[in-house]
């Protein structure tokens, strides 16, 4: 069983997770062509790679985003949202 | 005819203690410390089993527990692995797979349909005609697998444990003792980890024991010593997973442990020459013909033959010289010669061998009497557990074995799993993994120095098998697997190693290819004519060994919740049901009367008089901040910032692509502060999405899920005012607390948050309290209400009552595609908001016509004979157009009513339909307009009698 450190609880078992998908910040609605909004609601990426993803602590409902490399099942990163884009 | 040895020096039997037991009705003895086969085979025992397809008999094999041919049933328990497994006294044993004991296994002719039941039969014989599948499926089932299940066994807990350690080091041969003293010397706690009963491993048995005993000796004193180690013998580490956890089996009990780091030296198992014959007993490997000289003082044989590498020199070779045993150097086994009944040996026929080895089957050189062959042909790492995290493994031509060249993080290998021979080599490879493992917890340095590579010669035979056209040749001794079986699977097209392993089922049985993976893959080479560099073992997956259903059994962990008013409902005969994980009231039994009377003469009463149900389950959200107002224009459909402090409004929610996800009820209790209800089972979810939504929008919002701090429930009827009134510190007279209007208020002293709602259609109140206080407040209104003749009502009479008005259940009339226009939400679908989760989408939707529309409808009888049920299908000729979502008799309206889904084509009232009901009775009905019940609304809006009058 995995673990997952949470930036507020850090490590944890990865059932005490809930995995909330990639991160895919939200298209302009109005901007998007019907084709351009379908792509983002219905379709995604599974090919293996580093990705970032979003985990809930379920326990003390903390949203955080992780560094993914699902070829090899290993977080790289994980961090608060709010630090998204601070490197 | 005893075949027990002179006591050995360290031999694991206690000669003062004999065990007697039975094996197919006789009786045996042997020692305490004999295995079920070593008893048996120091009894003279041949034939321990009976092979899984041709039931060819099977003897002693690998002595380690990794093979299949000495597996045993008692009354009670199934597949007892023999080699592992101790003798108990009294013991009643059998073995599995025979069909009338082992020796006369009624079933041993199908070794003479070998050649009509090649690999693939199965899947090509037997699937036409389709109809006579069933019935072959019984016959093969009933002659396929391994042991018979006793159902009326006594029940045995199995219990679990949790355990964690720094270093945990697998397997305690010479690699295992060097790390887990180099790992706990620099202060990590160790725990180590033998499936043998004792530990030492290879050195108890293999190799000069004179020349090892001493460090063996001082190694054990030392980790007994040791503060810092905790050792676990005749445990198996079943299973290895990410981040150091690990599943360890013993007898009794599974425990699940958490180690910061792993060493695996799990050391090597041996590998089989392949001539005809090659299954029969006595055939066996070198190490199990040590282990029963060393560990039980056994002779394997009376005049067995050594097969090894020609170079011939292994110590297992020099010590079964020792006893009398013929070696074979410059030679090989063409084939080996049956003996009566094929329960043994006879003799062997040898050919030579070319320079490299490889058996020339047509060059004949002389034939050996003898009644057993020891195989010691070489090893394949036992790396089942470092694949099983990822280690990646790659064929070395060299050293003519698999060898770990990445580890993932955490994970260490020592000893033979790295291909190293020497004793030395194998200790200071345990010694740096040891310190490697500690030093990458902060435990002492890293090692210094590089850690031993494998040298000299290898030790293993790049293709040890004679494949003549006669006589039956085993890969796989599980699966009755052939050469042949590989080569035409190889023809047919299975020509990857994950392919021929799913055809031919080779590494699938109890041993998982322990013996044969590695065997297979040089056939498929060879076949193929290509090297075997490069190609890799079919994936490992837990478990390493067959672990009993009974470790993985657990109890059911079904948490659920109460209401606050729970003790009430019990009290009160309530039948309760599951609505997500919360128990509710469905509806209160009344002696003598039936479920469906019960829940009429509920809904009857409200809409007569007056009920209290139970709505404590309802999701309940505190929403507070600047932004509020913002964040729900943004979540719900509807429109909020008109909202008036002290009124509510329904609220739809979608997800992105505009599906129906929950409903609920927003009231704003201030400016800045409202108290939002979800569904039930939606609850969570909706608040973890919300927390996300808010940090996503960088909204200044305050979120609180407040479900679990809230009671509540819905007092419903004519009669609600009157009995509520006398409560309450706030006029409930229509002009002052209008429907849809939201109170603060005290309710006989406690805070409460009235809501002035109109589910069930009739004047409500739901009346949310602290929890503390809610069965106080409950039974207050019970006892309040008694002139009023108030009576509880369940979830059941509620969703009867809610269909008589139309009113839709998210998630039961509406699915997983689910838009609002379709079920008739659209009249709370504000599409001129600036933005709504799910508005995009739905501007994609209102552009096309609608797929389908909810309707209500009612059935052309009243009560149909056959009542259609929720979600049977409405049929037209032959096509399916719909579907119904809900569906009751109305004892208020007098007929059968309920909700569907129909082609948009088909929602004007009066429009005829058929349902097709159970055991396919076609129920006729029509489209009805929705609410059934008071379509004007006017009993929600009540005013009091006065009020009427003004």
């Amino acid at each position: 069983m995995k673990l997952l450190r949470c930036p507020i609880n850090g490590l944890r078992p990865i059932q005490e997770f809930y995995y909330g998908g990639e991160y895919r910040p939200m298209p302009d609605p109005d901007a998007s062509t019907d084709a351009q909004w379908a792509d983002y609601v219905f379709n995604r990426d599974g090919a293996p790679g580093v990705r970032l993803e979003w985990w809930y602590h379920l326990a003390s409902g903390v949203w955080f985003l992780a560094e993914h490399d699902t070829a090899r099942d290993v977080f790289l990163r994980t961090f608060l949202f709010e630090e998204l884009g601070q490197g | 005819m005893s075949r027990r040895l002179a006591p050995q020096p360290g031999e694991w039997i206690d000669r003062n203690r004999p065990v007697t037991f039975r094996f197919e009705g006789r009786p045996y003895s042997g020692f305490a410390g004999d295995t079920i086969t070593s008893a048996l085979w120091a009894a003279g025992v041949r034939v321990l089993g009976r092979s899984f397809k041709y039931h060819r008999p099977r003897g002693l094999y690998g002595l380690d527990g990794s093979d299949s041919n000495a597996m045993f049933e008692t009354r009670d328990v199934v597949n007892i692995r023999g080699d592992r497994a101790p003798i108990e006294e009294g013991m009643d044993l059998r073995a599995v797979n025979t069909f009338g004991g082992v020796e006369r296994d009624r079933l041993r002719i199908m070794n003479r349909f070998g050649r009509f039941t090649p690999v693939g039969f199965y899947y090509k014989a037997f699937h036409r005609p389709r109809s006579l599948f069933p019935f072959f499926e019984n016959q093969i089932r009933r002659v396929a697998g391994l042991g018979t299940v006793n159902s009326g066994k006594a029940l045995r807990h199995t219990p679990k444990d949790y355990a964690f350690c720094d270093v945990l080091v697998i397997g305690a041969g010479p690699a295992g003792l060097a790390a887990a003293l180099a790992a706990a010397d620099a202060g990590a706690r160790v725990l180590l980890v033998d499936e043998s009963p004792r530990l030492g491993g290879s050195l108890t048995w293999h190799g000069n024991l004179d020349d090892s005993r001493d460090r063996l000796a001082d190694a054990l004193r030392r980790v007994e010593a040791h503060q810092r180690i905790q050792t676990r013998t005749a445990t198996c580490v079943a299973g290895l997973y990410a981040d150091g956890w690990a599943a360890l089996i013993d007898r009794l009990r599974l425990t699940k442990l958490r180690a910061r780091a792993v060493i695996v030296a799990t050391g090597v198992f041996e590998q089989p020459a392949v001539f005809p014959h090659n299954d029969l007993p006595g055939v066996m490997f070198a190490g199990a013909a040590q282990r029963l000289i060393h560990h039980y003082a056994v002779l394997p044989a009376e005049r067995p033959v050594i097969d090894t590498r020609p170079e011939g020199d292994s110590p297992a070779a020099a010590l079964l010289k020792r006893e009398g045993i013929n070696l074979l150097a410059g030679r090989f086994i063409a084939r080996a010669r049956p003996a009566g009944g094929l329960a043994g040996i006879r003799g062997v026929e040898l050919c030579r061998v070319d320079e490299r080895g490889l058996p020339r089957i047509e060059q004949r050189a002389e034939q050996l009497a003898c009644d057993a062959v020891v195989m010691s042909v070489g090893w394949t790492p036992n790396d089942t557990l470092l694949r099983m995290v990822g280690t990646r493994m790659e064929y070395s031509a060299e050293r003519e074995q698999f060898l770990p060249v990445e580890l993932p993080g955490g994970v260490f290998a020592a000893g033979k799993v790295n291909g190293l021979v020497g004793l030395e080599d194998r200790w200071a490879d345990g010694l740096h993994a040891g310190q490697a493992a500690a030093s990458a917890l902060g435990f002492g340095a890293a090692p210094g120095g590089s850690r031993p590579a494998p040298a000299g010669p290898a030790i293993n035979h790049p293709y040890p098998v004679s494949d003549p056209d006669e006589g039956k040749n085993f890969v796989d001794l599980d699966e009755d697997l052939q050469v042949k079986d590989f080569r035409n699977a190889i023809q047919e097209g299975f020509n990857s190693p994950e392919l021929l392993k799913r055809y031919s089922t080779v590494g699938m049985g109890p041993s998982q290819g322990k013996h044969a993976n590695l065997m297979a893959l040089r056939v498929l080479a060879k076949e193929r004519g290509e090297p075997l560099a490069g190609k890799q073992i079919t994936t490992a997956r837990p478990f390493s060994t067959p672990v009993a259903l009974g470790h993985l059994a657990g109890r059911i962990f079904t948490p659920y919740r109460h209401t606050p008013a729970h003790a009430f409902h019990t009290e009160r005969g309530a039948r309760m049901m599951f609505a997500g994980t919360w128990l509710r009231p469905e509806y209160y039994e009344v002696v003598g009367k039936t479920r469906e009377a019960c829940i009429q003469e509920e809904a009857l009463h409200v809409r007569g008089a007056v009920g209290l149900i139970d709505v404590g389950t309802l999701g309940k959200m505190e929403l507070g901040g600047p932004d509020a107002v913002r964040f729900l224009e943004r979540i719900y459909t509807g429109r909020f910032d008109n909202l008036k402090v002290g009124a509510s409004r329904y609220g739809v929610a979608c997800d992105e692509s505009g599906v129906v996800i929950d409903d609920g009820v927003v009231a704003r209790l201030g400016p800045d502060r409202f108290y939002v209800s979800t569904t039930t089972s939606g609850a969570d979810a909706i608040y973890r999405e919300w927390q996300r939504w808010a940090l996503c929008w960088g909204l200044k919002v305050i979120l609180n899920n407040a479900t679990a701090h809230w009671g509540a429930m819905n007092l419903a009827g004519p009669r609600a005012r009157q009995v509520l009134q006398p409560l309450v510190d706030i006029s409930l007279a229509a002009a002052d607390f209008p429907y849809m209007g939201v109170r603060e208020c005290r309710l006989d002293g406690v805070p409460a948050r009235v809501l002035r709602v109109g589910f069930v259609g009739e004047l409500g109140y739901e009346i949310h309290v602290p929890a503390g206080h809610a069965l106080g407040v409950w039974n207050r209104l019970m006892e309040a209400g008694r002139a009023a003749d108030v009576r509880p009502f369940g979830v059941e009479a509620q969703r009867l009552l809610r269909l008589e008005k139309g009113h839709i259940i998210v998630s039961q009339d509406t699915d997983g595609l689910t838009q609002p226009f379709e079920a008739g939400l659209g009249w709370a679908v504000k599409m001129d908001k600036p933005f709504f989760i799910g508005q995009r989408s739905l501007k994609i939707h209102q552009r096309r016509p609608l797929k389908r529309t909810l309707v209500g409808f009612q059935t052309d009888e009243a009560r149909p004979r056959t009542m259609p049920r929720e979600n049977h299908l409405i049929i037209e000729g032959k096509e399916m157009i719909g579907r119904v979502t809900s569906i009751a008799y109305s004892p208020t309206l007098k007929r059968t009513i309920g909700l569907a889904y129909l082609p948009p084509s088909m929602t004007a009232p009066d429009t005829r339909f058929t349902i097709r009901a159970d055991g396919g009775e076609l129920v006729p009905a029509q489209v009805c307009r929705i609410p059934f019940y008071d379509p004007a609304g006017e009993r929600q809006r009540m005013t009091t009698p006065e009020e009427d009058a003004r």
